[in-house]
């Protein structure tokens, strides 16, 4: 049943109640995908609005752009490597393949890990070369932006390292292919989110 | 049943108060009568619904009021009422908005013949320039700004040589029936121009210029306030705006300085006695927005009768006020704060002769 | 028809506390968490009612109270606003009686991720801690009023430009990382967790009212999220975001370049839905309680469902409409009026449709019906003055004076605390199976609701004559008369009045938990699903063995042909024409089974 024609029922009336009466809630997908979903949403909304700052931020009159170090582009590579490593191991899950889902999650943790730890070196170099996040506009942006989305990297570790533990243990396979799923998912946006905000920051 | 009598007395109550109370605007002084205008049709339209929803309700619930052997209605919903309902509230809305809209378009249609003044906000007092003879403002900016140049005129601009200045007096005139485009800038936060008899208001912007325009129809002597919070002294952030004929007010006009003259003569304030120089500075850094003159109590101590005079710390030590003293609670404010204050003046960098200034007035006003 | 086990929504794993500690401090039952919540709303409300308290004192009698001088002035008017809005109004609505109502209406065990619940709750209370904090550290807490402009709220000049600001802009992040915990929760239990036969337009419109402003919390907070961050950035390390050239008390600082507007819009767009995250659940839930207590449905609840959903989603568009003087483009004036001015009409709608579901119907006077009646009141009036204030042009002679504060205490303020008042009034016995005392209800009920009208209707007309605000003295301002002033000493007195009555509704709730009236189940017969649970107070897992079934809307009064004046949502259609009393109070779904 469609959205408009749920929000039109009159739902007083005895002519749908019997139908009604059988609605069931979602059921399928899982609560905590939904709840991923609409995490995702809000932390889409968080980064549009740093976008639209970056914008009118760019139009004012003091804006230089900033040096680019090449290490960003490597730091790129790393996480798409580890986006594809988290989807090798969600197809495995679905598969049932258990060695392959750890080695894959294990690879894909690894790299977000390194991608930080790539991150923090590029904010160190952006210091050596004089740039400091009070330098120029464009500099603040990039660091405020890189310690936004590092910080989600970070939380997307921390869920990482309990659904490691889970299949460590050896837990419920419904679970590891759930907890496997949710991480897969959470990388790709991560994944895209950096894509469309390094575009932003190399753009101008 | 009280409910009742209530809702019809708070309704027939608040009618009258809108009537007999002697709250309503101050006499116009400005061109913007049809902000007024449009004010009072928004007040008509608005009050009937208030006064018809409210009484509506009052009658439904006693007529409604519980009855065992009754039951309510059962109507879940009235398409016909509702859609009626719906097209009369947006008449309504329409016809508040379109005239409205109409009258901003004129409010942000500034007319060619306006002429400009600039106006200056900072924490907290106000200045004015004035075009010259040649009718075009300098440009300006917070980063020329220097003590012998307070409202940052560019010293390298020739259209600024002969702008006319207001630095300190905080009162500006204006003529009558001109239209007048004020220009509004900030040297330090968010302040607002605000003239109760003009309606018009905007706020000021450290680093940008923001404008409003009218045209004065009424002589005497307005209160200009600050209706942007700016900080502590935000409520004492009061000037004045004359409103005169045109010939008063080239006369006025005449006898104050350009910024070729202030900037020749070493400053607004060459040629001052020290004592005039501190009270200057006094007011243009804002200690007078927490410190009065007159023993009144402020965000800190008053400098009536200050030099001499004891003052417990808040360590409980007990200090004689003396030059010494003085010079380092300027430089070091909260160094030995006086009981009963919080630590919150910031230090001020000023220099040995404006140091030497300030607290000659200081002295001057306890003598 | 076959019978699904209610297994079929997915059964949660609860976690069952055995100690006091598991089962009333780190509990994971909503209801606990609604009631920690809550208190924590209502004390840190108490704090915010003190500091009105204390301004107004001040407006009222000019340089009689030596404690108050021009800087812990503006860091009351702060605080109190702050406070109001966020850590009451937000989180009451929200973490109180959205945490109480969702599972419970919706006919789920809990929320769908218990624990995250119970990190949002002591998350919330950090926030709390930290924003009580910034009374006691350097310079106190921040004055820079509770839209925190910069530059000044970063600068010397400003009352707690140093720590307290600081702190604030802490405090709110760390509340926004408590509220996305919680509305991540309200909004997926909505989705997820109703029982079967719950269909949407089957949800009683407080569900729908607090549904709809978790989603706008969740979209909106986010703005709040990145411009404090970029103001602590600024303020912290010296980046110039919002910072343009500035000399400040004689000063040159290093910042450059920065605008002050654009702070402003994020501010705002986070700001202007967030009247309506206050809204919207006043909206619902006093819908609830017109209905219930005047025995008829809520007239035109499809109109209702749709109002909220659109003024939901044009509080996006209308928020520059704080800004009309502020400086930015003025060709923003004529979008953002004519947004404002739409919303105006389902705002309008659902206030024709209380009135019309008053009308014809069979009123009972209780409290919450009272408290109803006069949110009813205060909300039009302070409906009608945001078209003043929305109509761009107006809104200039009025913006930054007393009409302003007017309006959103009326509209935001008083309207909501209204709805608040007669909701606990309602369901208070659900939650402790007592009544409150009557009487008590009554007094508090009657000082509110004249006294704040005392307060606020007069005010309007200070804004009109001018008087601005947020000043500590109006002392030698000629425009304004001395019956101003005079007006202005009896506000404070009606303001006294009301604060005081507040603490005797605390008392009042305090007493009724050990002495009140016994409730019984479901003492308003409100068809409802919170009230039929098998026990009431409903204990951990809501419903017993088995989920309820829901067989119709909410608002079943007076069915032409049904025995009794109410039919419970869980009430099959086939039981109404005989006894409900097997039904009511009884698992409905073990009949079934």
């Amino acid at each position: 049943m469609g959205i408009v024609k749920k929000l039109t029922a009159k739902s007083w009336s005895a002519e749908n109640s019997a139908s009604d009466d059988q609605h069931l809630s979602a059921i399928s997908p899982h609560s905590s995908k939904i709840g991923l979903r609409l995490f995702l949403a809000i932390v889409t909304s968080l980064f549009f609005l740093v976008v639209a700052a970056y914008k009118m931020r760019m139009d004012l009159a003091d804006w230089v752009p900033m040096p680019e170090p090449d290490l960003l582009w490597y730091n790129t590579v790393i996480l798409i490597a580890s986006s594809l490593a988290m989807e090798w191991a969600r197809r495995a899950a679905r598969r049932g393949q258990a060695q392959t889902v750890k080695l894959g999650m294990m690879i894909g943790g690894l790299l977000a890990i390194t991608f930080l730890v790539g991150q923090l070196v590029a904010w160190q170099e952006m210091a050596n070369l004089g740039f400091y996040a009070s330098s120029n506009p464009a500099n603040s942006f990039f660091y405020m932006i890189t310690g936004i989305h590092g910080l989600h990297i970070l939380g997307g570790v921390i869920a990482w390292t309990r659904s490691m533990a889970r299949i460590g243990r050896g837990d419920d396979e419904d679970k590891i292919k759930l907890g496997v799923d949710l991480c897969a998912t959470y990388w790709h946006f991560l994944l895209l989110v950096w894509l469309v905000m390094f575009a932003l920051m190399i753009s101008t | 049943m009280a409910v009742v009598i209530v809702l019809v007395l708070l309704v027939v109550g608040s009618v009258i108060f809108t009537f007999v109370s002697p709250y309503w605007f101050t006499p116009i002084a400005s061109n913007w009568g049809t902000i007024d205008d449009i004010l009072i049709l928004t007040f008509i339209l608005t009050g009937i619904v208030f006064v018809l929803v409210v009484l509506f309700m009052a009658w439904a619930i006693h007529k409604y009021r519980y009855d065992k052997n009754r039951r309510s209605a059962y109507e879940p919903e009235n398409n016909k009422l509702e859609w009626w309902l719906t097209i009369l509230t947006s008449i309504a809305v329409i016809a508040m908005l379109a005239p409205g809209l109409v009258v901003w378009n004129d409010f942000i249609t500034v007319p060619e013949d306006a002429h400009e003044v600039d106006v200056l906000g900072q924490q907290w007092h106000w200045a004015f320039r004035y075009p010259g003879e040649d009718g075009v403002l300098g440009t300006s900016g917070v980063q020329h700004i220097t003590f012998a140049n307070p409202l940052g005129v560019n010293p390298d601009d020739p259209n600024g040589q002969d702008d006319i200045l207001i630095a300190t007096s905080q009162v500006m005139h204006l003529p009558m029936d001109r239209p007048v485009k004020i220009l509004l800038r900030s040297k330090d936060v968010l302040h607002d121009f605000y003239v109760p008899q003009f309606r018009a208001k905007m706020d000021m912007i450290p680093g940008q210029v923001s404008y409003f325009w009218l045209t004065p129809i009424r002589e005497g002597t307005f209160e200009i306030l600050c209706a942007e919070l700016c900080g502590v002294g935000h409520y004492q952030m009061r000037g004045k705006v004359v409103v005169e004929d045109e010939a008063s007010y080239q006369t006025w006009l005449t006898t104050q300085p350009t910024f070729a003259e202030t900037m020749s003569s070493g400053g607004v304030d060459a040629g001052v006695s020290l004592f005039d120089r501190g009270r200057l500075l006094a007011e243009g850094q804002g200690c007078l927005s927490c410190h009065s003159l007159d023993g009144s109590a402020g965000v800190g101590p008053t400098w009536q009768n200050i030099f001499g005079r004891s003052e417990t710390m808040a360590d409980g030590s007990v200090i004689v006020v003396d030059e010494a003293y003085l010079r380092e609670s300027i430089i070091n404010p909260n160094a030995k704060v006086v009981e009963g204050f919080d630590p919150f003046m910031p230090p001020y960098d000023l220099t040995d002769e404006e140091l030497e200034a300030i607290i000659a007035f200081m002295r001057g006003e306890g003598e | 028809m076959d019978y699904v086990a209610p297994a079929e929504v997915e059964d949660l794993e609860l976690h069952d506390p055995d100690t006091f500690i598991t089962k009333y401090v780190w509990s994971q039952d909503h209801k606990v968490i609604a009631v920690q919540y809550s208190i924590i709303a209502i004390a840190v409300g108490l704090v915010a009612l003190v500091l009105s308290g204390l301004m107004r004192l001040q407006l009222g009698f000019p340089g009689m109270f030596e404690f108050i001088n021009p800087a812990t002035y503006l860091q009351f008017v702060t605080m109190h606003g702050m406070i109001m809005v966020i850590y009451l109004l937000t989180a009451l609505f929200l973490g109180g009686f959205g945490n109480y109502l969702i599972p419970l209406m919706c006919g789920a065990r809990d929320m769908v991720f218990p624990y995250m619940n119970m990190l949002s709750v002591w998350v919330y209370l950090l926030s709390v801690i930290i924003l009580m904090a910034s009374f006691f550290v350097p310079g106190g807490p921040t004055g820079a009023g509770w839209t925190l402009y910069p530059p000044q709220a970063i600068l010397q000049g400003t009352p707690g430009s140093d720590w307290g600001i600081i702190l604030m802009l802490v405090s709110l992040v760390v509340f926004i990382v408590a509220f996305t915990m919680g509305g991540l929760n309200y909004v997926t239990t909505v989705l997820q967790a109703r029982t079967r036969g719950m269909t949407l337009m089957r949800m009683p419109l407080s569900v729908w009212g607090i549904f709809i402003a978790t989603i706008l919390g969740l979209l909106a907070f986010p703005a709040l999220f990145v411009s404090g961050i970029m103001m602590l950035l600024d303020r912290v390390i010296g980046t110039s975001f919002f910072m343009p050239v500035i000399i400040s008390l004689g000063q040159q600082l290093d910042y450059g370049g920065g605008s002050p507007i654009l702070f402003q819009h994020l501010f705002w767009f986070f700001g202007h839905p967030e009247v309506y995250i206050v809204a919207l659940p006043a909206f619902g839930i006093v819908s609830d309680l017109l209905s219930v207590h005047a025995r008829r449905h809520i007239f035109g609840y499809r109109m209702m469902v749709w109002a909220i959903v659109i003024i939901g989603g044009l509080s996006f568009v209308v928020w520059a409409h704080h800004m009309y003087v502020s400086g930015m483009n003025p060709w923003f004036g004529f979008f953002f009026a004519t947004t404002t001015l739409i919303i105006a009409v389902p705002t309008a709608l659902k206030v024709y449709n209380w009135t019309l579901t008053l009308w014809k119907a069979n009123i009972n006077f209780t409290l919450p019906m009272l408290f109803a009646i006069g949110f009813i009141v205060t909300f039009v009036n302070g409906g009608i003055t945001g078209l003043f204030l929305g109509n761009v042009v107006v809104d200039v002679p009025l913006s930054d004076t007393m009409f302003v504060v007017a309006h959103f205490h009326m509209v935001m303020g008083v309207a909501p605390l209204l709805v608040i008042f007669g909701a606990i009034y309602h369901w208070y016995p659900l939650v402790t199976g007592r009544m409150l005392h009557e009487g008590m209800g009554k007094f508090h009920f009657w000082v509110t609701f004249l006294g704040t009208y005392a307060i606020y209707f007069p005010m309007h007309y200070l804004g009109f004559v001018g008087v601005p605000r947020r000043y500590y003295d109006y002392e030698g301002i000629e425009f304004i008369p001395q019956s101003a002033r005079d007006l202005n000493s009896a506000i404070t007195i009606a303001a006294l009045i009301v604060g005081v009555v507040q603490l005797l509704f605390i008392y009042n709730m305090i007493w009724s938990y050990f002495k009140g009236k016994k409730s019984g189940p479901n003492p308003w017969k409100a068809a409802s699903l919170e009230w039929q649970t098998p026990q009431t107070p409903p204990v951990h897992g809501n419903w017993g063995p088995n989920l309820p079934l829901v067989y119709r809307w909410a608002y079943d009064y007076a069915v032409p042909g049904a025995k009794d004046d109410f039919c419970p949502q869980n009430q099959p259609r086939s039981a109404d024409a005989g006894s409900s009393a097997m039904v009511a109070g009884s698992a409905p779904s073990a009949e079934d089974n």
